[in-house]
């Protein structure tokens, strides 16, 4: 389990002051000059060294991706977008950053837009945030009252504004180039890789987008050092990270653990263990709504970090758990989600456009069992027809339930399938 | 220049290209959609995805650029089953309408289905159905059939430059749709038809007429404008069917306009499909022999200084050579092809070019429209204007009132010749606009010319032109934009006389004239003729034929085999697609045979005969195809300017000739048009 002193966020449950007075006792904005005075490179280099992966969901290393700024600033200026458009259904832990500890994430900016040689960072927030956009408001408008940002920020001679942007709530918009359409006043369609935002993002300017949760560990991370960091968790998988557990459990929670922690552990120890008992447990999605599901057999002792979900066949995701218990229509479960997506698609390619809403539709046959068995497989045939096949991931987020569905709930499905059959014989 | 491997051919490619172009240079086949060379990548469609070694996924290979080293294949299961999935998910929601749908045989959704469909459905879902949108009088839709490329919408967005058309919805929702129910209010918007891969978007006119394979094919020139868009005229029995674009980069690209497109059904309506003579002060039906007698009688004595003639806007070449020559036989040289009053001057075939050529356009960096309306007067080569803009680092000055969007931002400079003046002695910054330019561009219009003091405006922008360095050895930016396809050529045959129309006009109305010619001229008042005998011959009977006291039927353009100078100069051959109606005949024949009864047989026997006669008459015949800036001399007469405003002689762009006149699409295009301007005034 977490020490106490290991924990970056200290007031992620909002009893402390969100303000600056609050972030200051919290040892945030702490002499921060002194981690810019480390120059961009070093800073780059101390990230790539903790072995910050992107907290976004897809795990790509943080520093790395720094790293594919340009190194001098060119013709066009440079920029870091702040994704802060949190939509995975299950996830709501930049949402508790923004509301309860905003200054973590501003002087976040700071410290990445200045390793990036970035002068502005555009924080893109969820429309439904309302009350977490104001907070963040109030709090960025502290820092340039305080000098933290804005001319001169923190007195180290760096020039550095922070804007927010509230988005209209459509999911697909949390995809970086979506987000970075949408930012510019665009609709926000995912755009064709390459070119990459490191090379042409924003306005075609060199940008990198990041997740709120990576850019927030980003100064605690320089302050106490990569090895500290790496340290925590298991190789490749380091450090520390907010879980959100929801679902079938005595006590949903956040909470801060480090990576590679047993999931048994995480439900037990902090969400005050599965509605009646480890054993009352059916399945889990561990990432977010887009990672496969696992049954209670992998959970049991499956640990919560990257590559160890993957070597399952799931994934970390955003780390949102979502628990489900005995008396779960896992069918309907997926099919609610498989709805999801087929609404949040953007409708540009055609396997999302198309395939999200013929999976839905089988979905919902399956769920009474108006099909046949072949379907199942036609079902798993059309994931695979989407999946890889689209613009971006949204695809294979809607292709990855139904496939973690079909893999350990066939028998469930196939049951319901011939039960609906019997009952419309017995009633001819 | 990378080299890379694609399916296990080695072949170098050009940097920059994607790896779908590189495909095709390989001579290996990807299918697409949404891709389409002139417009930008979508990437949408997932078409033509293709695997790439060390790469996870498939990656769409329009939207790849090419890699050193990168080796590709194109043959794998991987891509066959990304395209299968593919083609499965656009038929899913596709009507399976094909036998009902215009798109089908010329489809490519059918064509590609064939190569990597499945041969039955495995969705037993309902279809989605989206409402169908109102696009005007020339575009059909049939939205269940969209399969989302968005083609369209590029092309309204980036090529015609109107924003009417967009995307609405998203996932399974979205929809093409004009967003406040309306007519595309561009004059390319046919090519729309021709983009859209499936029957979503389909020709209104032609809808339900005809099969793609009954369909003859003809490759043709376009009279519309003075562009010479290259066109295929697809013709069933003897009737024109449709009007294709034909792709020539240097002209018309891939795109024609509306006009071109939409005019063929004025080719089945107000014919004169017999000779008529005027007697008792009505047109009476008589056969050849008796119109050619009646033209013979009434010439008998009539010395050959009292006799004019007057070429049309649309006549070929070899018809207008034919005239010449049985002009200077009956004795008069008087043959004026500038029926709209133009100024222009023959003496130098620099003086009426546009010398730097349609595609110099994209070349030049500083363009300055002289009482020309592009958007009217050629569309194609407004577009293209479009096109230079959106490439950057240009400047396009007007001079001249121009009441509408030119789809491009112009600076206006003015309205009339005292802008001109201001820009020629840097009154208007414009100028430096111009001098600092390295291809310097000034296209003169219509507009300009058909006025008293067009010579005057001629020789001021000639001036202008030398002046600011665009006439030089590799570059000539001086640019006469033409509304008349047969101007050029009419000039290039020295068809004017020292008054211009107005001095025929003028011998008419004090009797000098006695005869008047008409070779298909419509386009003026004629009460100006006074009481001239009148023989018209032509293909309509619009004012001229109203006017004349014999009427002879010739063929219209897609009638007969004809050589045609477009405004650049470019020699072009038009073949026939069908034949004239009735007792019609090809002009060049009528003049002849008319010349055997008049007693001046002309020297050929067969339009080859004529051809060869025509190149003597001038070389620049000989030159099919080419094109280059003509000789420069002085020309124009220096001399005051008037004040009135440039205004383009086109005040309706969908009818401008006979044919669109008595085109019954066209009208209801005015109509539209009219409509929505009225709508716009109101506001």
């Amino acid at each position: 389990m977490l020490a106490d002193e290991d924990r970056i966020f200290r007031n992620l449950y909002g009893f402390d002051d969100w303000g600056l007075d609050g972030a200051r006792r919290r040892g945030i904005w702490d002499n921060t000059a002194a981690l810019l005075a480390m120059g961009p490179a070093a800073i780059i280099d101390e990230i790539k060294k903790s072995g910050l992966r992107g907290r976004g969901g897809a795990g790509f290393p943080t520093g790395l991706k720094w790293s594919f700024m340009p190194k001098e600033v060119g013709e066009r200026p440079h920029y870091l977008v702040v994704n802060a458009d949190e939509s995975e259904p299950g996830t709501c832990k930049d949402r508790d950053i923004m509301r309860h500890d905003p200054h973590l994430l501003i002087e976040g900016c700071l410290v990445a837009g200045f390793a990036m040689k970035a002068h502005v960072a555009y924080i893109y927030v969820r429309g439904e945030f309302y009350d977490e956009a104001v907070k963040l408001e109030a709090a960025i408008r502290q820092a340039y009252d305080a000098g933290l940002i804005g001319r001169n920020a923190c007195g180290s001679g760096w020039d550095f504004d922070v804007y927010v942007h509230r988005g209209a709530g459509a999911y697909i918009c949390g995809e970086e180039t979506a987000l970075l359409e949408s930012l510019e006043g665009k609709k926000g369609m995912p755009r064709l890789k390459p070119p990459f935002p490191a090379g042409a993002g924003l306005y075609g300017c060199p940008s990198t987008v990041n997740n709120v949760e990576s850019i927030a560990v980003a100064p605690t991370i320089l302050r106490r050092g990569a090895t500290w960091f790496a340290g925590i968790g298991r190789p490749n998988n380091t450090g520390t990270k907010l879980f959100c557990i929801s679902g079938h459990v005595n006590k949903p929670c956040n909470v801060e653990e480090a990576m590679g922690i047993p999931l048994r552990e995480l439900i037990d120890k902090h969400a005050g263990g599965v509605r009646g008992g480890w054993d009352n447990l059916l399945a889990v999605i561990p990432g977010g709504a887009s990672v496969p599901l696992i049954p209670k057999s992998i959970c049991d002792d499956v640990l919560m970090d990257f590559d160890s979900l993957r070597n399952v066949q799931s994934g970390l995701g955003t780390a949102a758990v979502i628990v489900m218990d005995k008396s779960t229509d896992i069918i309907k479960a997926i099919a609610r989600l498989a709805y999801f997506y087929k609404h949040e698609s953007c409708g540009q390619c055609t396997p999302c456009r198309e395939g999200t809403g013929w999976m839905w539709r089988v979905m919902e046959r399956m769920v009474v069992g108006n099909a046949r068995i072949e379907e199942i497989d036609v079902l798993h045939d059309v994931t695979k027809q989407v999946e890889g096949h689209t613009i971006c991931a949204l695809g294979d987020a809607a292709a990855w339930p139904i496939q973690g569905l079909i893999r350990h709930f066939r028998p469930e499905m196939e049951r319901r399938i011939n039960e609906s059959k019997t009952r419309r014989m017995a009633a001819e | 220049m990378p080299k890379m491997k694609i399916d296990g051919i080695e072949i170098e490619v050009p940097a920059g290209i994607s790896v779908l172009q590189a495909c095709e240079m390989a001579g290996i086949e990807i299918p697409r959609f949404c891709y389409h060379e002139r417009l930008s990548i979508a990437g949408n469609c997932r078409m033509c995805l293709v695997e790439q070694e060390k790469a996870p996924k498939p990656i769409a290979s329009c939207a790849m650029p090419v890699m050193e080293g990168m080796v590709i294949h194109t043959n794998t299961p991987m891509v066959k089953k990304a395209r299968n999935g593919v083609m499965e998910f656009l038929l899913i929601n596709h009507p399976l309408d094909c036998p009902i749908c215009d798109q089908g045989g010329e489809c490519d959704l059918q064509d590609q289905a064939m190569a990597y469909g499945y041969d039955r459905s495995r969705f037993h879902e309902n279809k989605r159905a989206v409402p169908d949108k109102e696009l005007g009088p020339l575009v059909k839709t049939s939205m269940n059939r969209c399969i989302q490329c968005t083609r369209c919408v590029r092309f309204a967005t980036e090529v015609a430059g109107i924003e009417d058309l967009g995307a609405t919805g998203r996932g399974e929702q979205m929809e093409i749709t004009t967003y406040v129910q309306r007519t595309l209010t561009s004059e390319l918007s046919g090519n729309i038809v021709d983009l859209c891969p499936v029957g979503a978007l389909t020709s209104k006119p032609y809808a339900f007429n005809a099969r793609p394979w009954e369909l003859r094919k003809t490759q043709s020139i376009d009279v519309m404008d003075a562009l010479g868009s290259n066109i295929r005229i697809d013709t069933r029995g003897r009737e024109v069917m449709r009007v294709l674009p034909r792709i020539n980069e240097d002209i018309n690209e891939e795109w024609i306009a509306d006009k071109t497109r939409h005019a063929i059904d004025g080719l089945k309506r107000q014919r004169l499909d017999r000779p008529y003579v005027r007697r008792n002060g009505k047109l009476q039906p008589v056969d050849w022999t008796e119109a050619f007698d009646v033209i013979a009688t009434r010439l008998k004595d009539v010395a050959g200084a009292k006799i004019a003639a007057i070429v049309g806007d649309q006549c070929d070449a070899e018809a207008m050579l034919a005239l010449k020559d049985l002009m200077a036989a009956l004795g008069s040289s008087a043959v004026e092809c500038r029926q709209d009053g133009a100024q222009l001057d023959a003496s130098v075939r620099g003086a009426y070019l546009f010398n730097a050529g349609i595609a110099g356009i994209d070349r030049a960096d500083a363009i300055l429209l002289v009482g020309a309306n592009p958007r009217w007067e050629a569309p194609v080569l407004n577009a293209r204007i479009r096109k230079r803009y959106l490439a950057g680092k240009v400047r396009i000055g007007l001079i001249g009132e121009v009441p509408m969007d030119l789809t491009y931002p112009v600076e206006r400079l003015g309205h009339g010749p005292s802008a001109l003046d201001d820009v020629a002695e840097g009154r208007l910054a414009f100028l430096d606009a111009l001098k600092g330019a390295k291809n310097p561009m000034i296209i003169l219009g219509q507009g300009a010319l058909c006025r008293p003091d067009g010579a005057a405006v001629l020789a001021r922008t000639r001036v202008l032109a030398e002046s600011v360095n665009a006439v030089r050895d590799d570059w000539n930016g001086f640019c006469v934009l033409h509304t008349a396809a047969a101007r050029v050529a009419a000039l290039d045959l020295g068809l004017v006389t020292p008054g211009g129309i107005e001095g025929v006009f003028a011998g008419c109305e004090k009797g000098d004239i006695e005869v008047v010619y008409l070779l298909a001229a419509d386009e003026f008042d004629m009460k100006r003729l006074g009481k001239a005998f009148v023989i018209y011959q032509g293909h309509h009977g619009d004012a001229g034929a109203h006017r004349a006291d014999v009427v002879l039927p010739g063929a219209a353009y897609a009638e007969k085999p004809g050589i045609y100078a477009n405004t650049e100069g470019r020699i072009q051959l038009a073949r026939r697609a069908g034949f004239p109606p009735g007792e019609a005949r090809e002009d060049w024949a009528i003049l002849r045979a008319l010349s055997a009864v008049l007693g001046k047989k002309l020297p050929y026997d067969s339009l080859d005969q004529l051809r060869q006669r025509l190149v003597q008459a001038n070389p620049v015949f000989a030159a099919l195809d080419r094109q280059e800036a003509g000789a420069w001399g002085t020309f124009g007469t220096p001399g005051a300017m008037g004040d009135a405003p440039f205004r383009s002689p086109i005040a309706n762009y969908y009818m401008t000739c006979p044919i669109s006149r008595a085109s019954q699409t066209m009208a209801a295009c005015t109509a539209v048009r009219q409509a929505q301007q009225q709508a716009l005034a109101a506001e």
